[in-house]
């Protein structure tokens, strides 16, 4: 019996699409232009009593990449962004722009488009001055001519598709108009790097879609270098060319999101960008082990001894092969894709929900075939 | 019939019947009539009760064109002081976190909580004749007592909360990433302070101002502790209007005593008309 898997977890994006946008990152920007931003062993704690926010954070990123922080909300994701940026100092490591070290340069001169969660528009400024404001503080030497900022300006609000808001205050605009007007001001200055706080986080979700699509496009169009921080792993892995993976001050893995999807480095990894069913298994003897069955070949490199078994939603459908997993049924229900059970297979910590094409009912016992399985060593 | 929860009366539930607030107006609409507008009546028909021209002759005194001045050079001089303060202490305390921040806003509060006589009374320990600093005082030939000087730092001191207190929680309501935005675009410190932070506080500085001003010429107990009453030369307006008054004037007193009142409600009008048009840009305002 097959099922039609429908993904949980990752929206319908089709995992070739990402595979190809990473390759092509791969063949491109990456091997060919040295670094644009290089983090080298960040330090960064607040007060005494907490937990230290990073905790020796080091990362490459590429000109032209756009790359996301990806991280539960205190994974320190923010506070290295605002490190980069200049807005927090760190208590040790280094910071550089291309070559030049600017650890110790100050946010002013430091020449980074930062676009704020809450957008930070002056809101005694008309869009247009906002957008301007920029570069009329620059020094009078560097300042360009009037003519020139109102051109430039002009050309930013088309990139933005807002060209008839430039006299409008940012109390007369919607969420997403402020966010691309956000956008247009950090841009205006030229930035050597953009630097985005949780983008979207502030829209719902039918604008967080389009200017997910609006931001893949501006980036394609300027090649700017950006770095964006979100806690949404389909906003990470649908936007962007690399994914940095933040858990307590540290990164976990850096990779394309098909890499951190397919390959991920660790248990918190693999569970963070989709959703993951969790056993406590044993291998060995070339088998993995639960509740003394065995349920799986083991592959090889996969540690020996106790270890976490990790199954994609979608990779499970109802069988009864031998190496079938044994669960009850929690729930039945349909939803806009089909039906789907809710089953708290034997030895996992939470049920998982598994598309289904027949009907149970809570307390039946099935039996669950994964078509993948990772492991992960416990300790 | 009983009211089910789903009946429109049950959305009212905080409103009273009928009697009980027709009831409640009147007695507010009263107490205001009977404290507030006949004493403020009282006043202008009093300064009138001669006819105009022994009311406008009142200001042609000298004395009484010495105490306008005066009390117009202690608002000038207090009301820059107290913004200057104001917006220091507000800055640091919404956009910093420092120890004794807290203890900071406590003793911001302080003159609102000391009687203004003792505020006189500290001065005068500390600059009089007998007073702490006085020998020193002597010797250099400076006065503060019974002169200019203590005056205006017994208003300073009276009218130190007005403008901290009403930038404080809304500066603290702004956070910084505004400033922040700015610094990322180049923006030096100062240049942040005037385009960005200045406009963002503007009407609540205002409203400060006006409380602050209107307090700083109104203000009587401190200032008559300090003030030692000299005709034409430490006497503020409202000192001015006490002696008339003992002294049965009655037409200058309230005449006055009208000119203060005047201001008190040109004061009002403008904290109205702030209210009204700025009412979002004052948010977080605390009461006082």
């Amino acid at each position: 019996m097959t099922a039609t898997l429908a993904p949980a977890g990752v929206s319908g994006l089709a995992r070739d699409d990402l595979r190809a946008r990473a390759d092509s990152l791969a063949s491109g920007a990456v091997h060919h232009g040295g670094t644009a931003v290089r983090v080298e062993g960040i330090l960064k704690s607040y007060g005494g009593a907490g937990p230290a926010a990073l905790e020796g954070v080091s990362l490459d990123i590429a000109p032209g990449e756009l790359l996301a922080l990806l991280g539960p909300s205190g994974s320190g994701k923010t506070t290295l962004l605002r490190v980069i940026a200049g807005l927090e100092i760190p208590d040790g490591g280094r910071v550089f722009f291309g070559r030049q070290d600017t650890t110790d340069i100050p946010v002013q001169r430091r020449g980074v488009g930062f676009v704020f969660q809450h957008y930070a528009l002056f809101r005694h400024l008309t869009v247009f001055e906002n957008i301007a404001y920029g570069l009329r503080s620059r020094e009078r030497k560097r300042r360009p001519p009037e003519a020139e900022i109102k051109a430039r300006v002009e050309r930013l609000l088309d990139l933005v598709q807002l060209p008839t808001l430039a006299k409008r205050y940012p109390g007369q605009l919607s969420g997403g108009q402020r966010q691309r007007v956000a956008l247009a001001r950090a841009l205006a200055v030229e930035p050597s790097v953009l630097l985005l706080d949780e983008p979207f986080g502030a829209l719902d979700a039918q604008v967080r879609k389009d200017l997910r699509r609006w931001l893949r496009e501006i980036h394609r169009e300027t090649g700017q270098t950006t770095i964006f921080v979100t806690h949404d792993q389909d906003e990470a892995l649908e936007l962007a060319d690399r994914i940095a993976i933040l858990n307590r001050g540290r990164i976990e893995q850096v990779g394309a999101p098909h890499e951190v999807q397919d390959h991920p480095a660790s248990r918190f990894v693999m569970s963070f960008v989709g959703e993951t069913a969790r056993l406590a298994a044993e291998v060995r003897q070339g088998r993995v082990w639960v509740d003394g069955r065995p349920v799986l070949a083991a592959e090889s490199g996969w540690p020996q001894g106790p270890v976490d078994l990790c199954l994609r939603p979608w990779d499970l459908a109802v069988g009864q092969g031998e190496n079938a997993l044994p669960g009850t049924v929690r729930e039945w229900r349909r939803t806009g894709r089909g039906t789907v059970a809710e089953i708290q297979l034997d030895g996992a910590e939470a049920p998982v929900e598994v598309a289904v094409t027949e009907v149970y009912r809570p307390g039946d016992r099935v039996r669950l075939e994964a078509a993948a399985a990772r492991v992960f060593a416990r300790g | 019939m009983s009211e089910g929860l789903a009946s429109p009366r049950s959305i009212a539930a905080l409103t009273e019947p009928r009697p009980v607030r027709i009831a409640l107006t009147v007695a507010a609409v009263a107490f205001l009539a009977l404290f507030l507008l006949l004493p403020l009546a009282v006043v202008f028909t009093e300064a009138l009760s001669k006819g105009l021209g022994s009311f406008l002759d009142t200001f042609a005194e000298p004395d009484a064109q010495a105490a306008i001045r005066l009390t117009l050079l202690v608002a000038v001089i207090a009301v820059p002081l107290n913004v200057a303060f104001g917006l220091a202490a507000s800055w640091a305390i919404a956009k910093f976190d420092f120890r004794g921040r807290n203890l900071l806003i406590t003793l911001i509060d302080l003159p609102f909580s000391v009687s203004p006589v003792v505020a006189g009374l500290i001065y005068v320990l500390i600059f009089g004749a007998q007073g702490l600093l006085g020998p020193f005082l002597q010797r250099h030939g400076i006065e503060i007592i019974f002169a200019v000087p203590g005056i205006v730092l017994a208003t300073v001191f009276v009218t130190f909360p007005f403008v901290a207190r009403e930038l404080i929680p809304l500066m603290q309501d702004q956070g910084t990433t505004d400033e922040e935005a700015a610094l990322t675009l180049g923006a030096s410190p100062w240049r942040v302070f005037r385009t960005v932070t200045l406009p963002n506080i503007r009407w609540a500085l205002l409203y400060g101002v006006l409380l602050c001003n209107a307090r700083a010429m109104g203000e009587f107990g401190a200032v008559s502790v300090v003030s030692g009453r000299i005709r034409g030369l430490t006497n503020t307006m409202p000192l001015h209007v006490e002696i008339l008054y003992n002294e049965y004037n009655y037409v200058a007193a309230f005449g006055i005593a009208s000119l203060l009142a005047l201001l008190a409600l040109v004061t009002l009008a403008g904290k109205t008309f702030l209210e009204w048009r700025h009412a979002d840009s004052l948010a977080g305002r605390g009461g006082h």
